[in-house]
C-alpha cells in the first residue's frame, strides 16, 4: 500500500525525458473528436479510460462508411455489398488475430464483450469439463465478470472455488498460488491487469505453472490487451478474453481467443443462425470455427470499427502506448504525492499500468467525482469498480479512480490535482 | 457549481450526523444500499401509539446520502406516523436546498426509501412500489 509520502523514487526518475511522448500525445488528441468538447464550461478531461476508452475519427469513420456504403448481412448474400461486408468483417478478424499473435484467425471468436467471452467458456467448456469436487482457482482481485460466471458454474456442477489472496502492496500472493496448484485445479482464471489497483500480474509464469499442474487457464485481458503487447502464443494461454471498447474500438463487440483443440472440442454456447452446418427438426450439426460460436447476425459495424482500432494502435506501436502510460502514471504518482490526506492503493509504477485508485481524507469518492466534474470538467470513476471482494479485502467501500490512455497528457493530471485541492477546500480540509 | 452541492450545513450533517446509531428494540427497522455506489443505510424507529418517539440511523456513503439521512431524521422526530408517511422526495430536496443531478438522486433519496420501507415492514404504511422496490 502506498501512501502519499511513500511514492517510490522510481516515479521521479521516469518522468525525465518525456517531451517527445507528451508532444505525441498532444497530437494524438486531435484524432479524438470528443476531447474537443466542454463540460460545465470547461474542457473535458477524460480520466476514465479503464472503464471505456474514447474513439478516434478513423474508428468512427470506418463504422459510418460501412453503414453508408456497404451495409448488408454477412455470410449469406451472394450479391456485391454482402460479399464486401463479409470480407471486411473477416479482415477485421485477421487484424485482431495478428494483433494478439494468434496462429489462426479462426481462433478469434467475436463476442459482445469480455464478460460474454468468459461466460462462453464457463458454459461451453465448464459444463463439459467440470464435475463435482473439481477445483477452480481464481484470485481476490477479479472483476465481477471473472468471478460470477465461475460461481454459477460451481453452483451448476458442485465445483470448488479457491482464491489467490492479494498482499497489502496489491500483488497476488504467489506462494499461496503454488500451494493451490498442488491441489491440481481443473481451471485457473485470473486477470492480466487489475482494473482497480493497476497491478500487472506475472501471467507468463502463472500460466506455465498452472499448465505444469494440469490446469486449463483463462486470462481476463480486458485491461491488458489495450495497453500492452499481448502475445497469446508466447503466453501459451488457453483462453483469453477482451473488449473492443477499452481499446479505442466501439462498444458491443469483444473477443474470445482459444486454443484450437479446446475450441473444436467444446459445444456451442448459443444456438441460432450462422453457427450451424445442417439443421434438422430434431438435431443439427455445427459450423466450423469461429462461426460455431457466433450465433445470429453479428456486430458487423463494430467488427469493422474494432479492426480500425487495431490499425490505429499498430500505427502507434504498443511499446509506445505502454511507455507513454508509464510516463504519465509516474508523473501522476509524483504530483499526487503532494496532496495532504491522499492514499493511493496498489503497487509501485514498475508493477502497474495506467490506473490509480485513491481516497482523499474523509471525502467520499462520489463527492470527489462530483466536485472534479463540476469544478474542473474532470471525469473519473468512483465506487467499487465491479470488484467488491477486492475492496472488502482492503476494508474499503469505494475508491476514486483515475486512468490513462494514449491521449492522456500532463495537463490532464494537473487538472486532476487542482481539482483535488479544490475538494479539500470545499470540505474545509 | 459544486460549491452549491457542498454547503456548510450539508458538510456539518455529514461530519456530525444527528440521531446516529441504533435502537435496542426498534418498532420499525429497514436497511438498504445503493448497489452501484456502495452507500449503505439502516433506520430504526421507536413508535408509541401514533407518534414516532425516537429515530436512529447508521450508514456509510457520500456526503449527500448521509446528510440527507441526518436531515430526514430531524424531520421525523416527534412527528405523528401519519405525518411521516406523507414525507416525500420534495421534502428531502427542500431540506438539502441544493440542485441534485440525475446521477446523485439515488444518494439523496436512499434514506427516504429506507424510512418508508421500515414503516411498511412494521405495518404502519401501505406497501407500495416506492417503498418496496428500487426506484
Amino acid at each position: 500500500m502506498l501512501t502519499s509520502d511513500s511514492v517510490p523514487a522510481m516515479a521521479k526518475q521516469k518522468t525525465e525525458n518525456t517531451n517527445s511522448a507528451i508532444r505525441t500525445a498532444a497530437e494524438i488528441r486531435k484524432d479524438f473528436p470528443i476531447l474537443a468538447r466542454q463540460v460545465h464550461g470547461k474542457p473535458l478531461v477524460y480520466l476514465d479510460s479503464t472503464s471505456s476508452s474514447q474513439k478516434p475519427y478513423s474508428v468512427i469513420e470506418a463504422m459510418s462508411t460501412y453503414y453508408e456504403t456497404y451495409h448488408a448481412n454477412v455470410h449469406r448474400g451472394v450479391y456485391e455489398i454482402s460479399e464486401e461486408a463479409t470480407a471486411r468483417m473477416e479482415k477485421a478478424r485477421v487484424k485482431v488475430a495478428r494483433f494478439i499473435n494468434a496462429r489462426q484467425s479462426k481462433q478469434v471468436i467475436f463476442t459482445r464483450n469480455t464478460t460474454e467471452g468468459i461466460n462462453l467458456v464457463a458454459y461451453s467448456w465448464g459444463n463439459t469439463n467440470i464435475t463435482a469436487g473439481d477445483l477452480i482457482v481464481l484470485t481476490e482481485m477479479e472483476h465481477h465478470s471473472n468471478l460470477v460466471p465461475w460461481q454459477l458454474l460451481a453452483q451448476r456442477t458442485g465445483a470448488r472455488l479457491e482464491f489467490v489472496p492479494v498482499t497489502d502492496e496489491g500483488l497476488l500472493n504467489l506462494d499461496v498460488y503454488e500451494q493451490l496448484l498442488q491441489q491440481q485445479p481443473k481451471l485457473v482464471a485470473f486477470t492480466h491487469m487489475s482494473n482497480v489497483l493497476g497491478t500487472i500480474n506475472p501471467a507468463q509464469q502463472m500460466i506455465a505453472h498452472a499448465h505444469f499442474a494440469g490446469a486449463v487457464v483463462l486470462l481476463d485481458a480486458a485491461q491488458s490487451v489495450p495497453h500492452l503487447h499481448v502475445d497469446v502464443q508466447a503466453l501459451d494461454i488457453d483462453f483469453l478474453c477482451f473488449s473492443s471498447h477499452k481499446m479505442l474500438g466501439p462498444t458491443g463487440i469483444g473477443v474470445l481467443y482459444g486454443k484450437r483443440d479446446l475450441l473444436e472440442a467444446i459445444p456451442p454456447f448459443m444456438g441460432g443462425g450462422d453457427m450451424i452446418r445442417k439443421v434438422g427438426l430434431r438435431e443439427s450439426t455445427w459450423n466450423d470455427l469461429p462461426w460455431k460460436f457466433e450465433a445470429g447476425t453479428p456486430a458487423i459495424a463494430e467488427a469493422v470499427g474494432l479492426g480500425a482500432a487495431v490499425d490505429y494502435l499498430n500505427t502507434m506501436g504498443m511499446e509506445n502506448v505502454l511507455q507513454h502510460e508509464q510516463e504519465i502514471t509516474s508523473y501522476a504518482l509524483e504530483q499526487l504525492q503532494g496532496i495532504p490526506g491522499l492514499t493511493i492503493y496498489g503497487p509501485d509504477v514498475t508493477k502497474r499500468g495506467g490506473v490509480i485508485s485513491f481516497n482523499l481524507a474523509d471525502i467520499h469518492p462520489h463527492d470527489l467525482a462530483s466536485i472534479l466534474d463540476q469544478e474542473m470538467g474532470v471525469a473519473i470513476r468512483a465506487g467499487h469498480h465491479c470488484a467488491q471482494p477486492l475492496l472488502e479485502r482492503f476494508n474499503l467501500a469505494a475508491t476514486a479512480r483515475a486512468s490513462f490512455y494514449v491521449y492522456t497528457v500532463r495537463e490532464d493530471i494537473d487538472a486532476l490535482v487542482q481539482g483535488l485541492h479544490k475538494a479539500l477546500h470545499i470540505f474545509s480540509l | 457549481m459544486a460549491m452549491d452541492y457542498y454547503r456548510e450545513y450539508i458538510l456539518d450533517h455529514y461530519r456530525n450526523p444527528r440521531n446516529y446509531g441504533k435502537l435496542d428494540d426498534p418498532d420499525a427497522h429497514a436497511e438498504d444500499n445503493n448497489p452501484l455506489c456502495g452507500d449503505q443505510l439502516a433506520i430504526d424507529l421507536q413508535v408509541d401509539g401514533d407518534h414516532i418517539t425516537a429515530v436512529r440511523f447508521q450508514g456509510r456513503g457520500c456526503a449527500i446520502s448521509q446528510a440527507a439521512a441526518s436531515m430526514l431524521s430531524e424531520m421525523i422526530e416527534d412527528k405523528t406516523v401519519e405525518e411521516v408517511v406523507q414525507l416525500g422526495k420534495n421534502d428531502v430536496l427542500d431540506a438539502l436546498g441544493i440542485p441534485i443531478s440525475p446521477a446523485r438522486t439515488k444518494c439523496a433519496f436512499l434514506s427516504l426509501r429506507v424510512l418508508h420501507r421500515s414503516l411498511a415492514l412494521a405495518g404502519l404504511e401501505k406497501p407500495t412500489i416506492d417503498n418496496t422496490d428500487d426506484e
